[in-house]
């Protein structure tokens, strides 16, 4: 082994530099998240949905030559004793009109039960253009023991969306979200739906 | 290959003996012996699971297992076979060859050498163990897609931790072939005279080093899902389960890659000596090598064609994977033209790299129509896949390093393997293999989802031919096993050439190769 021992200082600096990028390579990981979170935001990639406030909606003009299909669907995930479903399956709008919807929720346990609901857009070109004024997403929802409540959602679908697209789909997938309420959610709860968010934050 | 070498051992070193010899051993043969011989046992476990999973699709319905333990089947044959028998089979090659071809008298940290084969084999207690947990083993596939691995039961949380030592172990290992083959070359031997199987593994443990610690990034992530409330991929909390598949994949194809260059090392060395010519395009070779190390960062997402990217992504990714086949064919068309006018013998390696170059490059070429994106929305998460990853995988990884087993155990145990009987496990493997996953590609065109127990009735013949061939392939790995063991065991004196124009340091030694080599460094022309 005399031939390892004359190389041991080499040696070592080298395998220091291949454990910090081992590290670095560790911490890159974790970075992805946050680096695709912004991609997919900016892009409006991943079927994640914007948000606009009804007053600059109110200024853009109505393309009375288009309609467009926009279909509702909805599921919940396994820990969610919930039912739900759109009232209407489908709805016939014009870009840069408001139109509005509820689906209906019914908690199907004895106890309260706190959901959210996450959205989804297909096509995903749609997704970016798909805008969200008002929504029972943009915050929990707590449904008492038996309880039944029609829960709004009010949209626009942008003029500039690409013609070829006539059919869009609008997805919830429900969720119970009991681990991750804090008393920040509570409280918002309280104040109404915040908006301004596109989905839910972390940290809330 | 205990009695082989014991008679080698120095005087002055006072090894321990027995099992003892192994648990402390810090020599690059014993080592890399452990580590092949991991591998062979758990090429068996995981191809035991592979017939399990076989017999239930042999006829349509439900007849051996239930649909979960078939899940459990499918994870744990994938999770044992290429963190298991391919990876840890490499290692065991680069340990036993690349000192010896670089002119070393060890790797260059023998200490860390000998932990990073330990931790094998309890990961993989671990792991196995996870099977006889209550709601069984891990279920979810090997990528251990969330949300749905984040509902699994503890097992799920055994394999994170078996996973996490793998990945200590592959790291490790990694870091040692770095520094061994930048400091320990013998005096002359300079990089670009390099075997190319030494070349070969330097640019995976380069891969090993970027891409391991992300797999483990990515299943603690899924760990703290599981049990601290984080939500990196839990949609409840804001997470993004697509999120997941872009870790992992970013992980995952270059890990397929991990399994390949070495293989790809492995035959450069043995179609040369068989054809009495040098490797032909030994420059391009090694930068074919790099550039495919290079593109397998940007390609992940073809695995993800249908998840909904935007057209733009799509494209990128499509082209993007295209790409790879160029430096693949450089590589395919050196090792013909190194055949073309050569003096060709066929001994049995030489037929197993032949094969590998032949059925590899079919595996290459599913993998181009899987590239193809929108036809990708038809064959993907269909039998075509597995058809795509089993010529690749079996027919380039698995039988490289069975024709590397046989091209230097001659060196290894200092006796010739039984040619005839090497020659009929080579027809048996490769014709059952053929039988075993050709009709798969008919399956998957024709629409037959993978990981799923019971299938239609029209898909019925291609299963039952399918089913028939992998026992075959099963039962043929017997021969493989008692080759192995007669050749350590006794047979003729193997020269210390073994072959009629070999070219490496390796074949300067004697045969079987001493406990220590090399102890002061060759003169390299
Ligand atoms: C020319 C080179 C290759 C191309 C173009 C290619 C392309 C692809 C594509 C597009 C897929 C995704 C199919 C789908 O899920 O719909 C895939 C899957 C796969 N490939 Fe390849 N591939 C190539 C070489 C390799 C090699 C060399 C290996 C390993 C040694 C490999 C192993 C795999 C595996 C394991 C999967 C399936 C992963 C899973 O979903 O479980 N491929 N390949
Ligand atoms: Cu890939």
């Amino acid at each position: 082994m005399s031939a390892a021992t004359e190389h041991s200082s080499a040696n070592r600096r080298l395998v220091v530099r291949l454990v910090v990028a081992v590290f670095a390579m560790f911490g890159f990981g974790f970075a992805l998240v946050p680096l695709y979170d912004v991609f997919c935001d900016i892009t409006g990639l991943n079927g994640k949905t914007g948000v606009a406030d009804s007053s600059t909606i109110e200024a853009t003009s109505v393309d009375k030559d288009r309609w467009i299909t926009v279909e509702f669907t909805g599921n919940v995930a396994t820990g969610l004793p919930w039912e739900i479903r759109p009232k209407v399956a489908k709805m016939e709008v014009q870009p840069g009109a408001l139109a509005r919807t509820t689906y209906i929720a019914h908690n199907t346990s004895n106890r309260t039960v706190v959901g959210r609901a996450i959205p989804s857009v297909t096509p995903g070109e749609a997704a970016a253009h798909f805008k969200k004024t008002e929504c029972f997403c943009f915050s929990e929802q707590y449904l008492e023991p038996g309880e039944t409540r029609e829960m709004t959602v009010q949209f626009v679908v942008e003029p500039d969306i690409a013609p070829n697209l006539t059919t869009i789909t609008l997805s919830y997938a429900f969720f119970n979200t009991e681990k991750f309420v804090t008393q920040k959610s509570v409280d918002a709860k309280n104040d109404g739906a915040k908006p301004g968010e596109a989905r839910p934050d972390k940290k809330s | 290959m205990a009695t082989a070498e014991a008679a080698h051992h120095d005087e002055h070193h006072g090894h321990p003996t027995g099992i003892l010899r192994w648990i402390t051993t810090t020599n690059h043969k014993d080592i890399g012996t452990l580590y092949l011989c991991f591998s062979l046992t758990m090429f068996l476990v995981g191809g035991l699971m592979a017939l399990v999973i076989r017999a239930e699709l042999f006829q349509p319905g439900l007849q051996v297992v239930d649909p979960h333990f078939f899940n459990q089947m499918t994870t744990m044959h994938a999770l044992v076979m290429i963190f298991g028998a391919v990876m840890p089979g490499f290692v065991g090659f680069a340990n036993w060859m690349i000192p010896m071809m670089i002119g070393a008298p060890d790797m260059a940290l023998p200490r860390l050498n000998n932990w990073s084969f330990w931790i094998l084999p309890f990961a993989f207690t671990m792991l196995l163990a996870s099977l006889f947990t209550a709601g069984g083993g891990p279920a979810s596939g090997w990528t251990l897609y969330a949300p749905l691995s984040i509902q699994g039961g503890m097992s799920v949380d055994m394999t994170i931790f078996a996973i996490h030592m793998m990945g200590v172990s592959s790291i490790l290992g990694a870091i040692n072939v770095i520094v061994t083959i930048f400091n320990m070359r013998a005096p002359g031997m300079a990089l670009m005279k390099l075997p190319l199987f030494v070349w070969t593994w330097l640019i995976t443990a380069f891969l090993l080093i970027a891409v391991m610690p992300v797999l483990a990034g990515a299943v603690t992530m899924l760990l703290t899902d599981r049990h601290f409330d984080t939500a990196f991929f839990n949609p409840a909390g804001g997470g993004d389960p697509v999120m997941f598949q872009h870790i992992f994949w970013f992980f995952g194809h270059p890990e397929v890659y991990i399994l390949i260059l070495p293989a790809f090392g492995i035959i450069s060395e043995i179609i040369p000596t068989f054809s009495r010519k040098p490797l032909f395009g030994y420059t391009t070779m090694v930068l074919a090598t790099a550039g495919i190390a290079f593109l397998s960062f940007i390609v992940w997402a073809h695995h993800m064609f249908t998840v909904g990217m935007p057209l733009a992504g799509e494209l990128f990714f499509m082209y993007s994977t295209m790409l790879i086949a160029v430096p693949t064919g450089v590589k395919v068309f050196n090792w013909v033209s190194t055949m073309w006018r050569g003096s060709l013998t066929f001994e049995t390696p030489m037929l197993f790299a032949l094969a590998v170059v032949f059925l590899f490059t079919i595996g290459g070429f599913s993998g181009l129509m899987l590239a193809i994106t929108p036809a990708d929305f038809q064959y993907h998460d269909t039998y075509f896949v597995v058809a795509h990853f089993h010529y690749v995988l079996f027919s380039g990884s698995v039988m490289a390093m069975m024709g590397g087993a046989y091209y230097w155990l001659p060196k290894w145990t200092g006796h010739m393997y039984d040619e005839r009987l090497g020659k009929i496990h080579f027809w048996t493997n490769t014709i059952f293999f053929n039988i075993t996953f050709f009709p798969q590609h008919f399956l998957g065109l024709a629409g037959m989802p993978r990981r799923i127990p019971d299938y239609a009735l029209q898909f019925t013949e291609f299963n039952v031919i399918s089913s028939m061939g992998a026992f075959g392939l099963g039962l043929s790995q017997l021969i493989f096993v008692y080759v192995v063991i007669k050749c350590v065991r006794g047979g003729k004196k193997a020269s210390d050439k073994v072959w009629d124009q070999p070219r490496g340091l390796e074949w300067t030694v004697p045969s079987p190769a001493p406990h220590h080599t090399f102890d002061t460094p060759p003169k390299i022309a």
